[in-house]
């Protein structure tokens, strides 16, 4: 049994093996991987007992289920209107000139993806910023390359 | 100059929630529906459905097991006031649960919460825990539950919600059947938006007279708004619903207002010369509480860009009125900015626009129109020069 197959059945011993537990084992996998690879949507597929394909339809349906590799840390800058009226451009290309990718990309040591996402939820606190599952409201540029410093310092 | 927007304070409140459920726990069903019936609430998340009765029809159906969901997926552009709701009072909004569960007779409530947001989920399982228990002292039976959302904006739409809770892709379903028919997992389930759960709540703890007696016919009580944009005052705040766009830019304005975006990105855009007669409510342009100010040095053409792009990115594909139409709106307004369509070319679209509003499946597809008319009729000129 590979790494990701026990864990897989370790979230499925939590979680379920019925259709609607198949949520949060995705969720579960991308939390500690940060993306679903094609070995684990297999075995998440043998474990519920669904179709790969099915599997592979629920997760790319979803934004935040990435079936593509991710850096350890994800960086998501909000881009909706009010964030864009607030600067949140200037932010992406901060961010940019740091890790030395674009937007979209992946760090060549795969310690950082840059992404842009929809309205956020902090529309009175632009621009904002998340980072995994932390939020940074009201970012400027000067703050922005502190929060990724950090984030660089803690990834090994 | 007397100040005609009031302020109001029933959801952030402290009160004792579990006083309140005491109270309500000894009353029958149909009294605690006929109440939230009487205050005339509506729902908070936008779409401004009756509460008591959606908590009637799920009542009136016949089940071994129902669901009352609280639909924390806050994804509209210009919202964030569920999230506020939940910082700040997460017991009334467990407690509203329990009294939805009351109501209708389920005994398990799920909070399905935006992805975003996940860093909310520490500070609800706790608090879902201490009051899980808590209901078990009182041997009432209900059972909270935390689920949480994967990034999909059309999820807060409440059959694509129950989809997603299903553990498939967030598409909306047929309706009828209704959630209240067949809901989760095809049993009765009542959804009813964060800040809903807390009026009815608070509607419990001090009848239905003192909510009614604020706002207007249609539009009864009070509403959490999220204020953003152009505007020195961004925030959240409870309002009495019912006042007129100008009293509000009065208030909230910087000055220098060309335009409001009530109601979100799939809400309307209201130009100024409009402010005066436009009232705030389901009599006048409804909203789940997004309110957008932009200034005369915003480009109107980028705003609906914005949108047009956000809603290309989240119509879930499913069916093709949306799917096609969102694409090519977006491709117009460029294709006229460039000049390589005639500025005539607006009209055809404002007809795929209205098209989409009949034939598209769900809300999302259907109000692509909202923004799209209304911008491109008061600020023609900056979608073509």
């Amino acid at each position: 049994m590979t790494k990701i197959e026990a864990f897989v059945k370790e979230q499925a011993d939590i979680h379920g093996r019925r259709r609607n537990s198949l949520m949060p084992i995705l969720q579960a996998v991308v939390q500690s991987e940060r993306f679903l690879s094609e070995e684990a949507m297999v075995a998440i597929a043998t474990e519920l007992d669904l179709s790969t394909a099915d599997v592979y339809g629920t997760a790319s349906f979803y934004t935040f289920l990435d079936t593509v590799p991710r850096g350890r840390n994800i960086i998501r800058v909000c881009k909706t209107i009010t964030c864009h009226m607030k600067g949140k451009d200037e932010i992406i290309a901060t961010i940019e000139d740091q890790l030395k990718i674009k937007c979209g990309e992946t760090s060549s040591d795969g310690k950082f993806s840059l992404l842009q996402a929809n309205c956020l939820g902090w529309c009175h606190k632009g621009p904002v910023m998340l980072v995994n599952d932390e939020i940074y409201p009201e970012i400027t540029s000067e703050k922005a390359v502190e929060v990724v410093r950090e984030y660089l310092k803690k990834t090994k | 100059m007397e100040n005609k927007i009031k302020k109001v304070d029933l959801i952030f409140e402290k009160v004792d929630h579990l006083a309140i459920l005491d109270k309500s726990f000894k009353r029958t069903s149909d009294e605690i529906i006929l109440d939230v019936i009487d205050s005339g609430l509506r729902g908070r998340g936008g779409a401004g459905f009756p509460t008591g009765l959606k908590w009637k029809f799920a009542k009136n159906e016949e089940a071994d097991q129902k669901y009352a969901i609280c639909n924390a997926d806050e994804g509209e552009p210009g919202t964030f006031k569920d999230r506020e709701i939940l910082t700040q009072v997460p017991e009334k909004v467990l407690a509203g649960m329990a009294l939805c569960g009351k109501a209708i007779g389920a005994t398990e409530g799920y909070i399905y919460l935006r992805a975003e947001y996940n860093f909310l989920l520490p500070m609800l399982h706790e608090k879902m825990r201490e009051f899980n228990q808590q209901m078990k002292e009182r041997n009432f039976e209900f059972t909270v539950f935390v689920r949480s959302g994967s990034g999909a904006y059309v999820c807060g739409e409440e059959t694509a919600l129950m989809e997603s809770m299903e553990g498939h892709r967030g598409e909306p379903r047929n309706k009828p059947p209704f959630p209240t028919q067949k809901g989760y997992l095809g049993k009765p389930t009542s959804i009813n938006n964060v800040e809903t759960l807390v009026f009815a709540l608070m509607i419990g703890h001090l009848g239905p007279q003192t909510f009614k007696e604020l706002g207007t016919f249609d539009s009864r009580g009070s509403k959490v708004f999220s204020i953003s944009g152009d505007t020195p005052k961004a925030g959240i705040y409870e309002l009495e619903l019912g006042m007129s766009l100008e009293d509000f830019v009065n208030e909230f304005g910087d000055g220098d207002t060309k335009a409001v975006q009530v109601g979100g990105a799939s809400g309307f855009c209201v130009a100024r010369k409009h402010f005066k007669e436009t009232l705030i409510g389901f009599e006048g342009i409804p909203t789940g509480g997004s309110m957008m100010l932009f200034n005369s040095s915003r480009s109107m053409f980028n705003i609906l860009h914005d949108y047009l792009e956000f809603f290309e990115e989240e119509s879930c594909g499913q069916c093709t009125p949306c799917r096609v139409g969102c694409q090519q709106l977006l491709k117009g307004i460029e294709a006229v900015k460039k000049g390589t369509k005639l500025p005539g070319y607006l009209n055809e679209l404002q007809k795929l626009s209205d098209t989409m509003k009949i034939a598209s499946k769900c809300g999302l597809g259907q109000s692509v129109g909202n923004p799209f008319n209304s911008i491109i009729n008061n600020f023609r000129e900056e979608i073509i020069y």
